[in-house]
């Protein structure tokens, strides 16, 4: 490996787009990539879909079989990296290598933040990030079923990958129950309306949801399997396997200790490099800007991955991009509702205004927050088309005095925006961030 | 890349392009029995936005930085490098929505099939999207800029 | 409740198994004459609604849709007819005048279908329009009464100065069709195709809209009873300026364009406050005689610096040959005449029916008098009133015409299908109508095309008739009325026209 290359630690959403980036100016000099995980890259947020039996392995995968080959990617899948020194410019993996690098991509991702409960050591806790814990899922599901009867399910969480993982668990007929902290479902994407017409789908599918309570502790037996949770109300739950859904967090371990500034992620400027020139941070690990709250926080979502790859990628060879404006977003279906939150859908109160619009009959509900005149955060609930129109507001920072009543209307779409607006989204090359 | 323009000043809303956008894509391509066996799960790929005096048919704009490419988590949507359009897969989506979500001209709409998401492909590389063609006004043009 | 005794004129027959109610029919019809229901899922119709258009049957993706007469029938009675009992029964109902658009529909004798054409053979060759030049080249305006040539070094040069002209590449023009009366995508479509294919279109009473300022140069400006948009910008903005004493479609009678079609843009133009009625009176209230009618020629004259012709635009009526001598006399550079076939937005049925003559009698009586007076030189006669095809153009030349104006046929080839329902606003193909959701669907573009197409094919015609009658130039057939025979004619209207009976004589 020659000194000009580039390195890549990380083999998902945020490496690819970083390999194809590169790839579009750069086809020669060559590049490596690290991947703890053994597998052909593939699409996490795929992975309930795989245990609810709704898609196969083959369209797990992310790309298609020959996408290192056809990227002159060399992979080393299974590898983990143990070690950077930003100084030398060298990686260390637990193979005993060191791979030299010109730029360095590190998209290692995130890990599950498990609660400092007593008992989640037990057999059949679970959490639910990778492919990895699905397939032990799988199994301890069958090992369940083989030895009598198929387990009963508890899920700690209820943001987005608990909701998810109780979706696979209700096709694979489990009986389950979702215990959450906040007084409703999805606390960080929906209001309280909102939230109340997933939690009555979710009813309608036949789970029980147990909000602002949380569990205290995770009883198991003497052989070691879980047999059940405690519940702050002093209920307990008998279950045979349980799923930590209490969030996720940038895994930086690679980086303490070295000359790379963190906060809870890699911290990245707008050109998704690190404190370190020429070392770069895309995806789950890395901390950039909301530029909706002005914060400094990891956004850790499948499409702003894409996108601090694709700059990363761009910027590593030679080329000028810069991210624009980020902002949480998240699309789900959530037994046959389809639920979209963007921005600060859940604010509230001083300076900003809030809209909203709840179907009397159907399970359909709009709500919009202004500020200053501009949408900052919007949910969609049962009736999401066209969604994507207030993404490009919010991305554009468009002033909507003067049209805001008409942001909740059924048929609001390009034709209730100023016609300047209009034409450049419908007559340019696409969105400018 | 060629792209389809609508004139906002000449649709009629009359909403012929839906139409013969579904039968182009039917599996019969004969629009009475298209519309007689395959109506229910047929979506136009691209729609009319309405508002009285006020109309224009909106298709994907293939735009060159395609937000939903990059969010697509199957990797369904992707570029044809033939025409240049972007393309669902209709066989790799898992109708989470996230196209929809990112869509800044709100061209991408959710299928009928239950779950597959419906969105312009340019007529897969025929020389004159369907639309474009069946236009009694004239109003939809497809041509480089 | 439905007005008493109104019977639908039209039928819209729906073939069900062809009907794929996609509702194209329902949000198409301006008149609602076409229904979805959404519980039943079928598409029905009103027929009472209809007006005939066929803009249902024109869209329907599956040619689902038939209009046809309404199958009422009455006893048959040649006197009482169905077409005048039903004005009875409307006038009882409403107590009002009858309106009507477009031009005469009564089964009037037409005079251009009794006339042939001649065509060359063994003793006088044919000449073949694609091999030798065919010249269609017309000049319009006063020509004089003798030309005076002085000799140059390099041959002859013309002393005499010659009065201003019109040069028109063919001898058709898109006759005066008010801006308000039709939309502006329409004006706008008239004048540029007329500018493209080196002719002129008038831009009736209606004033210039300013975006048609660019075309100016092949626009001819009319000055009506009402002076709409008159001032003097607007006559120097043009190629001509006609003074429109009257028209076919309803001689004697002024105009009046309902307030609700004065629009913003149709009150700038016409200098006249928004929405209110716009209405022109019968006479100009400043000519009550020929010399008045002088004085306003010479007026103009004088504003226009003499530079450009000024027509005289009058109906044809019963004296028709002695006022258009009169007009030529008092200084009119061009007399346009409209034959009682002519078009309109709107006139009470009564008139457009039954007052004014043919064009075809009133055009031979011109050119013969103003022949016999000796003053045919002093200005070109331009006709109208229902030239359909480029025969009826040829005939006319032939009968003594300079050239045409072409007004129905103009608005059918941008789409009209003479349905006569003008006057409601609610032109169903975008053209005699102000209703913004109409409009749009005369795509100005489209309409020029079509409008050029028309003179285009016209033209080719017109050469190839004059090169079947061994002439190539326009000229040669003006006035010269032995290329013309009549047939089923009887002898006084033979003498009338000026024309021999076919098959009889030399």
């Amino acid at each position: 490996m020659k000194n000009d290359d580039y390195l890549i630690l990380g083999n998902s959403t945020a490496a690819v787009a970083a390999i194809e980036a590169i790839r579009a100016v750069d086809c020669a000099t060559p590049i490596t990539l690290v991947s703890r995980e053994s597998w052909h890259t593939y699409s996490r947020p795929l992975i309930s879909y795989l245990l609810a039996g709704e898609l196969d392995e083959q369209r797990m995968y992310y790309r298609a079989p020959d996408f290192y080959r056809a990227h002159k990617v060399t992979p080393h899948l299974g590898v983990t990296a143990t070690r950077i020194d930003p100084e030398n410019r060298v990686v260390m993996t637990d193979r005993d290598q060191a791979l030299p690098f010109a730029r360095l991509l590190i998209a290692t991702g995130g890990k599950a933040i498990r609660p400092p409960l007593e008992g989640t050591d037990a057999q059949g806790v679970f959490t639910f990030i990778s492919w990895d814990d699905i397939r032990a899922i799988d199994a301890w599901i069958a090992a369940c079923a083989a030895g009598g009867a198929p387990p009963r399910a508890v899920i700690v969480g209820a943001g987005l990958i608990g909701l998810k993982a109780l979706e696979a668990f209700r096709a694979r007929d489990l009986e389950t129950v979702v215990v959450e902290r906040e007084d409703r479902v999805l606390p960080l994407s929906l209001d309280k309306q909102g939230s109340a017409l997933v939690e009555q789908a979710i009813e309608n599918a036949g789970a029980e949801i147990l909000c602002g309570t949380c569990v205290n502790r995770i009883l198991k037996d003497d052989a070691g399997r879980v047999t059940g949770v405690a519940i702050e109300t002093g209920r307990t739950i008998p279950c045979e396997l349980v799923i930590l859904a209490t969030g996720v967090a940038p895994d930086t371990t690679l980086v303490q200790g070295t000359s790379i500034k963190t906060d809870r992620g890699i911290l990245i400027d707008r050109r998704c490099m690190t404190s370190v020139d020429g070392l770069y941070a895309a995806g789950d690990v890395a901390q950039g800007m909301d530029s909706l709250s002005g914060a400094s926080r990891p956004l850790p979502l499948f499409p702003n991955a894409f996108r601090q790859g694709r700059v990363a990628g761009t910027n590593m060879a030679g080329g000028q991009a810069a991210l624009g404006g980020c902002f949480p977003m998240n699309a789900v279906e959530v037994f046959g509702l389809p639920v979209i939150s963007m921005g600060l859908s859940t604010a509230s109160g001083d300076g900003f205004t809030v809209l909203d619009r709840k179907n009397p009959t159907a399970p359909s509900y709009r709500r919009v927050v202004l500020r200053d005149n501009r949408v900052v955060g919007a949910v969609f609930i049962g009736d999401i088309e066209r969604a994507g129109i207030l993404t490009g507001l919010m991305r554009g920072r468009v002033d909507v005095s003067g049209i805001a009543e008409t942001l909740l209307t059924d048929d609001f779409g390009l034709l209730s925006l100023p016609a300047d607006y209009r034409k450049h989204v419908v007559q340019g090359e696409g969105i400018e961030v | 890349m060629k792209r389809v323009y609508a004139k906002e000043a000449y649709c009629l809303g009359c909403r012929l392009c839906e139409i013969h956008c579904i039968v182009t894509h039917s599996k019969s391509k004969k629009i009475i029995k298209a519309y007689r066996t395959e109506r229910d799960h047929l979506v136009p790929g691209m729609h009319v936005e309405d508002s009285g005096s006020v109309s224009f048919a909106l298709q994907c704009r293939h735009c060159d930085d395609a937000p939903c490419i990059e969010a697509c988590i199957a990797g369904a949507m992707q570029r044809d490098s033939r025409t240049g359009a972007v393309v669902c897969d209709e066989d790799r989506c898992v109708g989470c929505w996230s196209c929809i979500m990112v869509c800044p001209a709100g061209a991408v709409r959710r299928g009928r099939r239950g779950k597959v998401v419906s969105k312009c492909d340019l007529c897969a590389g025929e020389e004159t999207p369907a639309c474009v063609l069946h236009c009694p006004n004239e109003a939809l043009h497809y041509e480089e800029r | 409740m439905r007005p008493w005794l109104i019977q639908p004129e039209f039928e819209i027959e729906r073939d069900l198994d062809r009907c794929i109610r996609c509702q194209v029919c329902v949000r198409q019809c301006a008149n609602d004459a076409h229904e979805y229901d959404s519980e039943d899922d079928v598409v029905s119709a009103h027929s009472i609604r209809c007006v005939g258009c066929h803009r249902c049957a024109t869209l329907c993706p599956t040619d689902a849709i038939r209009i046809k007469q309404a199958e009422l029938d009455f006893r048959s009675h040649a006197c009482w007819t169905p077409s005048v009992i039903r004005n009875i029964y409307k006038q009882a109902e409403s107590g009002g005048i009858l309106l009507s658009g477009m031009g005469n529909d009564r089964p009037y004798r037409n005079y251009w279908d009794r006339m042939v054409l001649n065509a060359a053979q063994v003793t006088n060759p044919s000449i073949d329009p694609l091999r030798e030049p065919m010249e269609l080249t017309t000049f319009l305006g006063r020509k004089p009464d003798k030309v005076e040539v002085a000799p140059t070094r390099g041959g002859l040069a013309l002393k005499t100065v010659l009065a201003p002209q019109l040069e028109l590449a063919l001898p058709i023009m898109f006759s005066a069709m008010s801006y308000g009366s039709i939309s502006l995508n329409a004006s706008l479509a008239l004048a540029r195709a007329a500018y493209e294919e080196g002719t002129f279109a008038n831009s009736g009473e209606g004033g210039l809209h300013k975006s048609i300022y660019p075309y100016a140069d092949a626009m001819i400006v009319q000055v009506a009873s009402g002076r709409f948009g008159v001032n003097v910008d607007y006559l120097n903005r043009s190629a001509a300026v006609e003074i429109k004493i009257g028209q076919g479609a309803k001689p004697g009678i002024g105009g009046h364009l309902p307030g609700e079609k004065v629009d913003a843009a149709v009150s700038e133009t016409r200098m006249i406050p928004e929405n209110s009625d716009a209405l022109s009176p019968a006479p100009h209230h400043d000519i009550y005689s020929i010399e008045d009618l002088k004085q306003l020629i010479y007026a103009i004259k004088e504003a226009i610096r003499y530079a450009k012709p000024v027509c005289v635009k009058i109906a044809a009526v019963h004296n028709v040959a002695a006022i258009a001598s009169g007009c030529v006399r008092a200084g009119a550079d061009i007399v346009a005449i409209d034959g009682f076939r002519g078009g309109t937005g709107a006139a009470p049925t009564m008139i457009r029916d039954n007052v004014g003559i043919p064009i075809e009698l009133a055009l031979a009586a011109v050119d013969e008098r103003l022949r016999e007076e000796g003053i045919r030189n002093r200005a070109s006669i331009v006709v109208a009133g229902g030239m359909r095809c480029s025969a009826d153009v040829v005939k006319a030349i032939a009968l003594g015409a300079d050239a045409v104006y072409i007004g129905s046929a103009a608005l059918i080839a941008m789409g009209c299908h003479m349905c006569q329902k003008c006057y409601t606003g609610k032109c169903n193909w975008g053209i005699a109508t102000q209703d913004p959701y109409l409009t749009k669907r005369l795509n100005p573009e489209v309409a020029e095309r079509r409008l050029r197409n028309l003179l285009r094919s016209w033209g080719l015609e017109i050469k190839e008739m004059l090169g079947g009658m061994g002439v190539n130039a326009i000229e040669s057939l003006r006035g010269n009325r032995e290329h013309l025979r009549g047939v089923g004619l009887s002898d006084s209207e033979l003498r009338a026209l000026g024309i021999k009976q076919a098959g009889v004589g030399a």
